[in-house]
């Protein structure tokens, strides 16, 4: 390994530790699962704690898409939008089963999983999800923030 | 008012028309024909002693290969009026057959029928002479068909984006 790569990978990683301690999230919240992301960001369970306090409602300051609740055909359009709309480096959350999966809302009107949509980097299911898992997942997607090879 | 005395007032007003009524638990229903719809509305909603002044509810119920309703008319659309003065209720319901599935608004009556039956037009394929904007309510333009039809097939999918599936 030459020099040259192993500055890469030491950058790589603090820029990783910066990155995952510092995450903006958009929350798109269209359903009950609102709820436990709320109670999740709420003092009681303080999503601070993980540098991931701050929601910006506008997709262009944000880096992580918590997608929370059911995501209707006639809302898929602008999910997509919403995701194409924040600037890289991004990643998505599917919070809740409607999201990964559909749910039990297998019908005309769901889209079943929105991985069929925009890609997805974790899944947290749950009817709704629990606090403890949200904050689960939310430690998974930093571990994978942080052994990404990062772009800048 | 007690009950049987409201079913009773429409039948002295409507005759024939008021096709079957009845008290079932306490929940009065009148069925009646299409053609004097509106004016059985405006009955109940001005005259003092009935007095229904909020529309709850507006909705339908497709009869397709329902047992012993076979032959009958297809859909049926039923009002569901409450009254705030006097705290009764009633339910009217009107039946259409599904190559004539028309029913006259009611927006003039209640201002809130105007997205009730927006629902029932996109969700059943009813449609509602008169109305200011008949347009879907909760579905998108794209879509095809009327999904709360029992000949809705249950696994048919139209998304938008992504997988036809």
């Amino acid at each position: 390994m030459g020099v040259g790569s192993f500055f890469t990978t030491k950058l790589d990683e603090a820029i990783g530790w910066a990155r995952k301690y510092s995450i903006f999230q958009y929350p798109f919240v269209t359903a009950c699962c609102g709820m436990e992301y709320m109670a999740t960001a709420c003092s009681h369970y303080d999503v601070d704690r993980f540098g991931a306090g701050l929601p910006r409602f506008s997709p262009r300051q944000a880096d992580v898409l918590f997608v929370v609740g059911t995501i209707s055909h006639k809302m898929a359009p602008v999910l997509k939008r919403i995701y194409d709309q924040m600037t890289e480096p991004k990643w998505v959350v599917a919070f809740g089963v409607c999201t990964c999966t559909g749910g039990f809302y297998d019908n005309y009107a769901t889209v079943q999983g929105i991985d069929t949509i925009i890609p997805v980097d974790v899944y947290i299911p749950g009817c709704p999800p629990r606090p403890e898992s949200v904050l689960d997942g939310l430690m998974k997607l930093q571990d994978k923030i942080a052994v990404q090879t990062q772009r800048f | 008012m007690p009950g049987g005395v409201i079913l009773e007032r429409l039948r002295e007003l409507f005759g024939p028309a008021l096709v079957e009524t009845h008290a079932r638990h306490g929940d009065l229903t009148a069925v009646v024909e299409r053609g004097v719809l509106l004016d059985v509305l405006r009955v109940c909603r001005d005259e003092p002693g009935l007095g229904f002044d909020v529309l709850m509810d507006l909705t339908a119920v497709d009869y397709l290969k329902y047992p012993g309703r076979e032959d009958g008319p297809r859909f049926e659309v039923v009002y569901h009026l409450y009254s705030m003065g006097h705290n009764h209720r009633l339910r009217v319901k009107v039946r259409v057959d599904e190559d004539d599935a028309v029913v006259p608004t009611a927006v003039e009556l209640w201002p809130i029928a105007n997205w009730f039956e927006r629902e029932v037009w996109d969700m059943f394929g009813v449609r509602f002479a008169g109305h200011p904007d008949p347009r879907r309510l909760l579905m998108y333009e794209q879509f095809v068909g009327h999904p709360l039809r029992k000949d809705y097939p249950i696994n048919r999918r139209q998304p938008l984006i992504g997988p036809k599936t």
